[in-house]
């Protein structure tokens, strides 16, 4: 069959994109690596052989081109979320259901690659967060990069885990304003302890830089536009600044919340899912603006380790309203709405 | 001079331009072939009738299809000759199907028909037009518009700006580009005729910058010419650019939305070689008979060529040597061009590049990926439009959804599925949702006819009946004053006389009658006892001697139909 | 947890919310029934339902006296508009009524028209023109196709002929199934 025009297409294709994507996790990876060990390394090769056995079972009981879809890469880079934002001494079993669930459930039995509204990563997190709180908050302590000693975390039948592992900062701030004496404050804690390094927890603040690095190489790449990344920092920053002024004893400053638990992350690669996010610029910005709010109230009043993946699920919930009122104008059309706003 | 401000369309691309492949070699004529195929049907608007016959002998730029009303546009010999036939022929369009056509098998001698130049300046607007709708003069860009419905000051009766389109931003052709650069005072003369017929304070003629040549060579004509008020003005090259509304936004800043007149605006956009035709059709008289053609592709040597209007498209692409790899033909560019069904379809006016194409030149396209909503569509499109949902309903075929997300807005250019990455032929889902929604359009017109044509026929057989017990009535009235003459009583049916005698109107004839019931049920009963003998009833106002003829055929009929029922009984159920 | 379901829960109210009032605002004011369904049947004409038009089966089915399926020109595609529009159960045309064919137009030959004018006695939308004893033509884009000429006509002289696609009429294809068939 001979198409029809345009005949010429610029060369770019899914899997393109989602190498870039891939690509743009590297510099926050090498940060990870170098401060909570090669662990993570392990549960990403067993999230991306699960996500790609996941992919392959699903494809050919759904009777779609296996190698097509498969080598689109987007699996991986759920299963690189997903490992991602799981603790790297997880058991090895979590990390491999989590991927399966996010991939078989939330992508295919949603109708595959392109059709589902929620982040599949973002949907496994939350599933195993309720599932497995214990074992989902147990982060190994920073610069304890032993790699026998978290391989037997990962694979060992017994996990002794309390000599490697510390709360994460998001925890630790929340225990001790919760357990501590009445005098504890953020700054206090914050400044005394070991944990919460120079801006965002120690360690927590150099992936984050890695990732915010990366995210800002996709914008340029033009993979993702300025708009979600913007709206989640500034919302979130805003949120904090003001909840901060209003009193600094209780609630922990802008920059600590975007540079610790999984804020750069999300801002980058998790809310700027296509798929699952807005597409409008005026949505994308609602978007992320609420990811932002949720993510705070949550990690400030809620019990989890972290907000964004509820926050995101929320979010995408609301994602075919918020595109539904915020199209933009068309060409030639932006008088008829100001007219059309200004009459009856 | 001093530098204009220029405005910006958001979206576009930049794809590769092949452009110098066929703009070294100047303008050449195509010799002309043994055989022209005129098409009847070359412009927007209705179909042109044939003037001419099998067996006519033409002469050069004679009329051979006259416009079809206003809204089309005529379409003349391209040479002299003898009409070989007026039948349907292989139509340059996609479809492959064929439509009326005028077969000239040329003489040789190429003998013009008396022209004259139009003395344009003393007509009125409304006969200048009719001169440029008998010209054939239509956009030729691609579009085919008839120019004349276009040459109009507007509703403030002068435009602000008349922009004139030498962007050419399709890749690979370059017939505007050669015509700019050899002809550019036929260009500038044509525009300042066009701004005078729409009373522009200004004329903007907008070429993209990599056309340096030619924009030389216009200032050069403009100088020369000493023509007021034309500005030549480079505008950045970025496809669509040369899109009539995105090159009218740039060049002014107004964008003209979908289904609007841009005279409303006080801006008008005309194609270079448009204004080259006014000026040939007014100035010398000379009606549209041939266009410059790139001949570009996978062909040895592409150039554009002068090419008589039903010139077969092979005979031209064998000027440039086609490969032997070639697999298509394309009329128009690489990105909003159509494929044609043979390379045997003839040159017409919107023939603005015949491209030549091979797997190699144009590979076909990967296998088409789920849209991942990444959004780089709805970046590059130039009307600002959210192409992924557009495909999203139209795929899915609900069309009035899609209508919601301007559709019909799109322009069909093609940015958008040049860019993504799923590779998703987002055009042809356009093209198939719009063509689809044309036809149920006309469809729903169609039904809104037949039920409208449906109860005004109710309502005049309704009428009829009631004239025609009106006038049972008045005979009745006399029969019963004959009968009562006779003292002959209860002869007639009672009820039916008197149903009809108490309606009676004075004028038998008149159509409004007071009592519509009755006189209904007066004929009902009229009718049954005189079935046999009914007449047909829509045939008013029938002479005596065209009833004779009736009954005689009525006779004929009847035993018409006792042999036809002899010979198909199972028909007659 | 709580605290997420809870945010989950407003969410979903606030959606519904919006969604009501999306539904209330935007709801439009409805013709009367009959125009409705008429609205939906193809103005053919043609009395295969049993009724002597669009409108008669229209009233018919807005009295809930006949079936939504009886309408061979509606086709498939017409019963399920009205089993939309009147929220009942989908059915396959009824084979007494007819099958559905595709549209086509009566046709006159002229050489053998006696010009009888019983065809334009019989045609509903008034398509034919012509005198008595003349020859008599058809306005193609008038008729709807019923059929309702043919039997009248005592030489038989009409005929139906399929409507023809023209490149102003004809219609790009669905682009998946070009992949199909190519496949
Ligand atoms: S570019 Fe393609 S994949 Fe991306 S949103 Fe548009 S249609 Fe979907
Ligand atoms: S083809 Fe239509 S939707 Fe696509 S970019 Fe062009 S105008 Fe926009
Ligand atoms: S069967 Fe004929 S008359 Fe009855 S509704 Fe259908 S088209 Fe109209
Ligand atoms: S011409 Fe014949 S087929 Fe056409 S509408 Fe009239 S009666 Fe029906
Ligand atoms: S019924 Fe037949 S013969 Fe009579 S006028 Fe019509 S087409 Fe002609």
């Amino acid at each position: 069959m001979i198409n029809n025009s345009p005949y010429f297409r610029q060369p770019a294709s899914v899997r393109g994109v989602m190498l870039k994507v891939l690509a743009a996790l590297l510099p926050g990876l090498a940060a990870y690596v170098w401060f909570f060990g090669a662990a993570i390394l392990v549960q990403l090769a067993l999230c991306s052989a699960a996500a790609l056995a996941g992919e392959w079972a699903m494809l050919a009981i759904r009777k779609k081109p296996v190698w097509l879809f498969l080598s689109d890469g987007s699996a991986v880079v759920t299963a690189w979320l997903v490992a991602l934002t799981f603790p790297p001494i997880a058991p090895w079993w979590l990390g491999i259901m989590a991927t399966l669930f996010a991939i078989v459930v939330v992508k295919h039995l949603y109708g595959g690659l392109g059709q589902n509204p929620f982040n599949p990563a973002m949907a496994a997190y939350c599933l195993m967060i309720v599932a497995y709180p214990q074992i989902m908050s147990q982060w190994p302590a920073v610069g304890f990069t032993d790699f026998s000693t978290q391989l037997t975390a990962i694979f060992g039948p017994d996990r002794h885990l309390d000599a490697i592992t510390m709360a994460t900062p998001l925890d630790a701030l929340r225990t001790q304003l919760h357990t501590a004496d009445a005098r504890a404050t953020v700054a206090g804690i914050l400044g005394s302890h070991a944990t919460f390094g120079n801006i965002g927890g120690k360690g927590w603040e150099w992936v984050a830089l890695g990732y915010l690095i990366g995210g800002v190489w996709l914008v340029r790449q033009r993979i993702i536009t300025w708009h979600i990344p913007t709206a989640f920092l500034a919302t979130l920053a805003a949120i904090a600044t003001i909840a901060s002024l209003a009193n600094p004893a209780v609630f922990a400053g802008p920059v600590f919340q975007a540079f610790t638990g999984g804020a750069m992350l999300c801002a980058f690669f998790i809310a700027t899912d296509p798929v699952s996010g807005a597409t409008t610029p005026r949505g994308k910005l609602i978007f992320a603006a609420g990811i932002a709010l949720l993510t705070w109230i949550i990690r400030t009043f809620g019990a989890y380790p972290d907000g964004i993946a509820f926050a995101t699920l929320l979010m995408n919930l609301c994602v075919p309203l918020i595109d539904m009122h915020t199209q933009p104008p068309v060409f030639g059309h932006k008088k008829d709405e100001e007219e059309d706003k200004k009459g009856p | 001079m001093m530098l204009k401000k220029l405005f910006a369309f958001n979206g576009g691309v930049k794809p590769d331009y092949h452009k110098g492949e066929s703009n070294h070699l100047p303008i050449a004529a195509a010799p002309l072939p043994a055989e022209l195929v005129i098409p009847l049907h070359q412009s927007i608007g209705g179909v042109p009738h044939p003037l001419v016959h099998a067996g006519d002998c033409v002469r050069k730029g004679q009329l051979i299809g006259g416009p079809d009303g206003n809204v089309s546009s005529a379409v003349h010999a391209s040479t002299s000759g003898t009409v070989k036939a007026v039948e349907p022929r292989l139509m340059p369009h996609t479809s492959g199907l064929s439509a009326p056509c005028v077969v000239i098998e040329p003489d040789g001698r190429d003998e013009w028909i008396e022209h004259a130049p139009v003395p344009w300046r003393s007509m009125s607007p409304g006969e200048v037009r009719d001169a440029l709708r008998d010209a054939g003069v239509v956009g030729l860009g691609g579009a085919v518009f008839p120019s004349h419905l276009k040459v109009n000051p507007g509703k403030l009766g002068h435009l602000d700006t008349l922009v004139i389109n030498g962007a050419e931003c399709e890749p690979f052709i370059t017939c505007d580009d050669m015509q700019m650069r050899e002809r550019p005072e036929g260009i500038v003369k044509g525009a300042a005729i066009l701004r005078d017929l729409t009373q522009a304070k200004q004329v903007l003629v907008g070429i993209e910058d990599n056309k340096p040549e030619a924009v030389a060579a216009m200032r050069a004509a403009v100088e020369r010419l000493k023509a007021e008020r034309i500005e030549i003005v480079a505008v950045p090259t970025r496809y669509p650019a040369g899109g009539a509304k995105q090159l009218i936004r740039v060049l002014t800043g107004i964008e003209v939305p979908h289904g609007k007149r841009s005279t409303d605006y006080g801006v008008q956009c005309f194609n270079t070689g448009t204004a080259y035709a006014v000026w040939e059709a007014l100035e010398l008289g000379r009606p549209l008979i041939s266009r410059i053609v790139t001949v570009a592709g996978n062909v040895e040597t592409a150039r554009n060529y002068e090419v008589h209007f039903g010139t077969p498209m092979q005979d031209v692409i064998a000027l440039a040597k086609a490969k032997p790899d070639s697999d298509r033909v394309i009329m128009g560019g690489p990105m909003m061009g159509y494929r044609m069904p043979s390379a045997a379809v003839p040159v017409v006016k919107a023939t603005n590049c015949i491209l030549v194409g091979s797997k190699a030149l144009f590979p076909p396209p990967p296998p088409e990926m789920p849209c991942i909503r990444c959004g780089e569509c709805a970046l590059a499109c130039p009307v600002d439009l959210q192409p992924f949902e557009m495909y999203w309903f139209s795929r899915a075929k609900i069309f009035g959804k899609a209508q919601e997300y301007h559709l019909f807005d799109c322009i069909e250019c093609g940015c958008c599925a040049y860019v993504c990455p799923s590779r998703i032929p987002l055009v042809d889902y356009y093209r198939f949702a719009k063509s689809e929604i044309w036809a149920r359009e006309n469809e729903k017109t169609a039904a809104d006819t037949a039920r409208e044509r449906y109860e005004f026929r109710l309502a005049r057989e309704e009428r009829e009946k009631a004239e025609k017990a009106a006038k049972l009535a008045a005979k009745a009235t006399e029969t019963k004053a004959k009968l009562a003459a006779q003292a002959a009583a209860a002869a007639a049916a009672p009820a039916d006389a008197e149903a009809a005698g108490a309606a009676v109107p004075p004028e038998p004839t008149s159509t409004a009658t007071n009592d519509p019931k009755a006189l209904i049920a007066a004929a009902m009963a009229r009718a049954q006892a005189q079935k046999a003998v009914v007449h047909p009833e829509n045939v008013e106002q029938i002479s005596p001697e065209k009833q004779a003829e009736i009954a005689e055929i009525e006779a004929r009929r009847a035993k018409l139909r006792e042999v036809a029922k002899a010979a198909q009984p199972q028909e007659d159920q | 947890m709580i605290e997420a379901v809870l945010v989950m829960a407003l969410g979903a109210v606030v959606l519904g919310a919006a969604l009501g009032y999306a539904a209330v605002r935007f709801k439009v004011e409805g013709d009367p029934l009959v125009e409705k369904i008429d609205a939906i049947l193809p103005q053919t004409q043609c009395g295969q339902c049993g009724y002597p038009g669009c409108k008669p089966y229209a009233q018919a089915i807005a009295k809930g006296e006949a079936e939504i399926n009886c309408c061979p020109p509606g086709g498939e595609e017409g019963i399920r508009k009205l089993a939309d529009l009147l929220g009942r159960e989908f059915k396959p045309l009824s084979a007494e009524h007819g099958v559905e064919k595709p549209k086509r137009v009566a046709f006159i030959d002229e050489q053998t028209c006696i010009g009888c004018t019983l065809c334009i006695q019989a045609c509903p939308v008034d398509a034919i023109v012509g005198a008595a004893k003349q020859m008599h033509t058809i306005v193609a884009v008038q008729c709807t196709g019923c059929e309702l000429c043919l039997p009248p006509c005592p030489v038989d002289c009409i005929s139906m002929v399929p409507i023809s696609e023209t490149v102003e009429t004809w219609k790009w294809t669905y682009p998946i199934f070009e992949v199909k068939r190519a496949a």
